[in-house]
C-alpha cells in the first residue's frame, strides 16, 4: 500500500518539478501542469502519511527517512498556500525539484518504521520539521526576490513577462514565513531540550539556525533591514541548516 | 435577413476625413434609428479610429446605399476609403474589432466599452443582437485568454506597471513629481490611477509647483528641497528642464538612512536626464529612464503582437459561430411552418375521433393529448435538425423548399 501511494507522489512531483522549468517558456500551459502536479503529488503523500499513522504503533516518522518525508510533505503543503496564485508559480522553480529529490532520498530511506515514540516526541518532531519546511520556504522566496531584485536593476528585455510578485511583496511574505516558522521551531527545540536531549552539534546547529533567523526578524523590525540584507539572512539561515543536514542528523 | 457593414477606420482613412465623420455617440442613436426604419437593426460604432454602421435588413442592397450615403453625406471624399462588409466577413470584423486586434494598439482595452456603448444606442432586432453580445463576448473571451491585453503599451503605462512590480498595489503609496510638465503629469495621472497619491510637486518655479499641486490636492516645493521629501517618498517621477541632474546619488544616499530599507522606485523622463544614473547603483533604489521605459513598452508591443495570433482564432471561432447561427434562420421559417401544420393536422384528427372516443376523464384526455403531441415532436424532431445542420453547411435554402414542397408549404413563405 505505501509502495503504491510512494511512486504516484514522487511522479507527480517529478512532473511539477519539469514543468516549472517550463514556465520560463510556457508560462499558462506549464504552470498548469506544475501545479497540478503538486496538488495530486500532496494529496498522494497525505495519503501516504496517513497510511504509514495508520500501519505504525507509534509516532512513524522519527528516523531520517520519515522526518525527511514529513518535512517534504511540509514544505509542499505551506508552498501550494502560495503557489497556486499565479503570481508566486517561479517559486516552484526553486521548491519542486527539491521537494522531489528529498521525497525520492526519504524513500531510499525505507518505509516508515514504528520506533517507540510517543505523543511528546510526535510534537517535538512535528514542530521541529515544519519549522524547517517554512524555513525552506522562506527561503525560496528570498531567493525568488534576490533574482527579481536583480532583474529589476539590470532592466533586461521582457522583465514583465513573467508577472512574478512585487519585491514588497515578496519580502513582507518571506518574513511573515519565517516568523511563523521560527515560533514552531523554537518551541520543538524547547520541548526537546526539556525532554533532555543530549547537545550535540545538530542541537547546536539547530540553535545557530534559530539565531539566524531571529536575528533577521529582530534586525528588520528595530533596525529596518529589509530587502536584500533580510533575503541574504534568510538564505544563510537555510544554508546552515541544509548543511548540518538538520531535518535528518538532528531527528535520526 | 443579412447583415451589411459599411464604414472607415485608420487603415485607409487620416484622422482629417476620419473626424468629419465621427459620430457623437446622441448622433449615432439617432443615425442607427434612421437606418433601421421600415423594419430594419442598426448600430452606429464610432471611435476615433473608425466609424462603422452596421444594418440588417431583407434588402441588403438597399441597406447598403442607405448606410454609404449617410457617410457620405458628412464627407464626400471619403468614397474611396469606405469598406464594406456583408455577414460572415461583417462579424469577423466586429469581433476583431472588439477584441482590440484592429486597434492601433493590439489589444487596446477602450474599444471593448465603446462597442457596449454603441450596441446600448443602437436600433437592434434579432440579428444585431445576437451579433453585438456574441462580439463583446468574443472580446472579453479574446482578453481573458491570452495576454494580448496585459502589458503597458505607453510610457506612463509602463512606468506603472514597474512601480507595481516593486511595491505590488500602488494603494497610498507617495510620488513625488520633480517638475510640473505635461509628461510628468501624464505619469503621474497613471500611477494615480493605480491608488498612487502625490505627495508633493516640487518645481524650480514654486507658482506653477502650487498650480499643479492644487490640481492634485498636494504640497508644492521649491526644487532645492526635494531632498526633505526623498525620505517619505515610494515613486519620483522627475521631467525638468535643467541641463544638469536635479538629484544626484549623494543626496538619495542621505535619504536612504531615514528609510530604514523601504524600496524608492525613480522614474526620469527628461532629456537631458534629471537623475544621476548612479543612484540605481544604491540598495533598494530603481532607477528607469526614458529609453529603459521605451523598450518596455516596445517589448509589450511585440508580446501584443505574438498574443494575437491565439486572439485571432479565438474571433474567427465566434465569427464561425455566428455563420452557423445566422445560417440557421434560413430554414427557421420552414421548420416553424411545418410545426404549425403537424400541430394543426393533430388537432384536426383529435377533434374527428372524439365521437369514437367516448366520454373521456381529464387525465385521459391529458393522456391521448400528450401521446399525439409526443409522436408529432418524434416524427419533427430529426427533420428539425437536420434542416439546421444543412443550413450550417450552405443547403439550408434547398432543404427549406424541399420540405415546403412535400409538405404543402408554398402558401406560408
Amino acid at each position: 500500500m505505501v509502495e503504491l501511494l510512494f511512486w504516484p507522489a514522487l511522479i507527480a512531483y517529478g512532473e511539477a518539478a519539469v514543468a516549472y522549468v517550463g514556465v520560463l517558456r510556457r508560462p499558462d500551459l506549464a504552470a498548469r501542469l506544475a501545479i497540478w502536479g503538486v496538488r495530486i503529488g500532496w494529496l498522494a503523500q497525505t495519503a501516504l502519511l496517513a497510511v504509514q499513522a495508520y500501519q505504525a504503533d507509534g509516532f512513524p516518522w522519527a528516523d531520517w527517512a520519515g522526518a525527511l518525508n514529513l518535512f517534504v510533505w511540509f514544505a509542499v503543503g505551506a508552498y501550494l498556500v502560495y503557489g497556486s496564485s499565479p503570481r508566486y508559480r517561479l517559486l516552484g522553480i526553486a521548491v519542486m525539484p527539491c521537494a522531489a529529490a528529498l521525497f525520492a532520498l526519504a524513500g531510499l530511506g525505507g518505509a516508515a518504521e514504528q520506533s517507540g515514540s510517543d505523543l511528546f516526541t510526535a510534537v517535538h518532531v512535528g514542530l521541529v520539521v515544519a519549522g524547517f519546511a517554512g524555513f525552506a520556504l522562506a527561503a525560496a522566496l528570498a531567493g525568488l526576490y534576490l533574482w527579481l531584485e536583480r532583474r529589476l536593476k539590470r532592466r533586461p528585455v521582457g522583465l514583465l513577462r513573467l508577472g512574478p510578485p512585487s519585491l514588497v511583496t515578496l519580502d513582507g511574505v518571506s518574513a511573515r514565513v519565517s516568523a511563523v516558522s521560527l515560533a514552531a521551531f523554537s518551541v520543538g527545540i524547547a520541548l526537546g531540550l526539556v525532554r533532555g536531549h543530549d547537545v550535540d552539534l545538530a542541537v547546536a546547529g539547530a540553535i545557530a539556525a534559530w539565531i539566524v533567523f531571529g536575528s533577521a526578524l529582530f534586525f528588520r523590525r528595530e533596525l529596518g533591514w529589509r530587502g536584500k540584507r533580510a533575503a541574504y539572512l534568510t538564505l544563510a539561515g537555510f544554508a546552515l541548516v541544509a548543511f548540518l543536514g538538520l531535518p535528518a542528523g538532528h531527528l535520526g | 435577413m443579412r447583415v451589411t457593414l459599411v464604414g472607415v477606420s485608420h487603415h485607409g482613412a487620416g484622422v482629417e476625413l476620419r473626424e468629419r465623420v465621427a459620430l457623437r455617440l446622441e448622433d449615432a442613436r439617432a443615425v442607427a434609428g434612421e437606418l433601421a426604419r421600415d423594419a430594419g437593426e442598426a448600430v452606429c460604432l464610432s471611435t476615433c479610429n473608425r466609424t462603422e454602421l452596421y444594418v440588417a435588413h431583407d434588402d441588403d442592397v438597399d441597406a447598403e446605399a442607405r448606410a454609404t450615403r449617410v457617410l457620405l453625406e458628412r464627407e464626400p471624399e471619403l468614397a474611396t476609403a469606405l469598406y464594406r462588409l456583408r455577414d460572415e466577413a461583417a462579424a469577423l470584423h466586429l469581433f476583431r474589432v472588439a477584441a482590440g486586434l484592429d486597434s492601433l494598439v493590439p489589444g487596446e482595452g477602450e474599444i471593448l466599452g465603446q462597442v457596449r456603448a454603441a450596441f446600448d444606442a443602437g436600433a437592434t432586432g434579432a440579428l444585431l443582437d445576437r451579433l453585438f453580445r456574441q462580439a463583446l463576448y468574443a472580446g472579453r473571451k479574446a482578453r481573458a485568454q491570452t495576454g494580448i491585453g496585459e502589458s503597458p503599451t505607453s510610457v506612463p503605462a509602463a512606468a506603472a506597471a514597474l512601480a507595481q512590480q516593486v511595491f505590488g498595489d500602488l494603494k497610498g503609496r507617495r510620488i513625488l513629481l520633480v517638475g510640473a510638465g505635461k509628461v510628468s503629469e501624464q505619469t503621474a495621472r497613471s500611477l494615480i490611477s493605480r491608488g498612487a497619491e502625490i505627495a508633493v510637486v516640487a518645481n524650480r518655479t514654486l507658482d506653477r509647483a502650487a498650480e499643479l499641486a492644487g490640481r492634485f490636492g498636494s504640497a508644492a516645493l521649491p526644487l532645492e528641497r526635494i531632498e526633505e521629501e526623498l525620505e517619505r517618498a515610494d515613486v519620483v517621477v522627475a521631467s525638468t528642464g535643467s541641463p544638469e541632474p536635479v538629484l544626484r546619488r549623494e543626496h538619495v544616499e542621505r535619504a536612504l538612512r531615514a528609510r530604514r530599507g523601504h524600496p524608492l522606485f525613480l522614474i526620469d523622463l527628461a532629456v537631458p536626464r534629471d537623475l544621476d544614473p548612479a543612484i540605481n547603483e544604491l540598495d533598494g533604489c530603481y532607477l528607469y529612464d526614458i529609453d529603459d521605459l521605451e523598450s518596455v513598452v516596445a517589448e509589450s508591443l511585440g508580446s501584443r503582437r505574438r498574443e494575437a495570433a491565439a486572439a485571432e482564432a479565438i474571433v474567427a471561432a465566434e465569427a464561425e459561430e455566428f455563420r452557423t447561427w445566422q445560417a440557421s434562420l434560413e430554414v427557421v421559417p420552414a421548420i416553424a411552418s411545418l410545426r404549425a401544420r403537424a400541430e394543426e393536422i393533430r388537432c384536426a384528427e383529435l377533434a374527428k375521433a372524439e365521437s369514437r372516443l367516448g366520454e373521456l376523464s381529464d387525465a385521459e384526455r391529458r393522456a391521448v393529448e400528450s401521446v399525439t403531441a409526443q409522436i408529432v415532436n418524434k416524427l419533427l424532431h430529426l427533420p428539425t435538425v437536420r434542416m439546421k445542420q444543412a443550413a450550417a453547411a450552405a443547403d439550408g435554402v434547398v432543404y427549406a423548399d424541399a420540405v415546403r414542397h412535400l409538405f404543402g408549404l408554398e402558401d406560408e413563405r
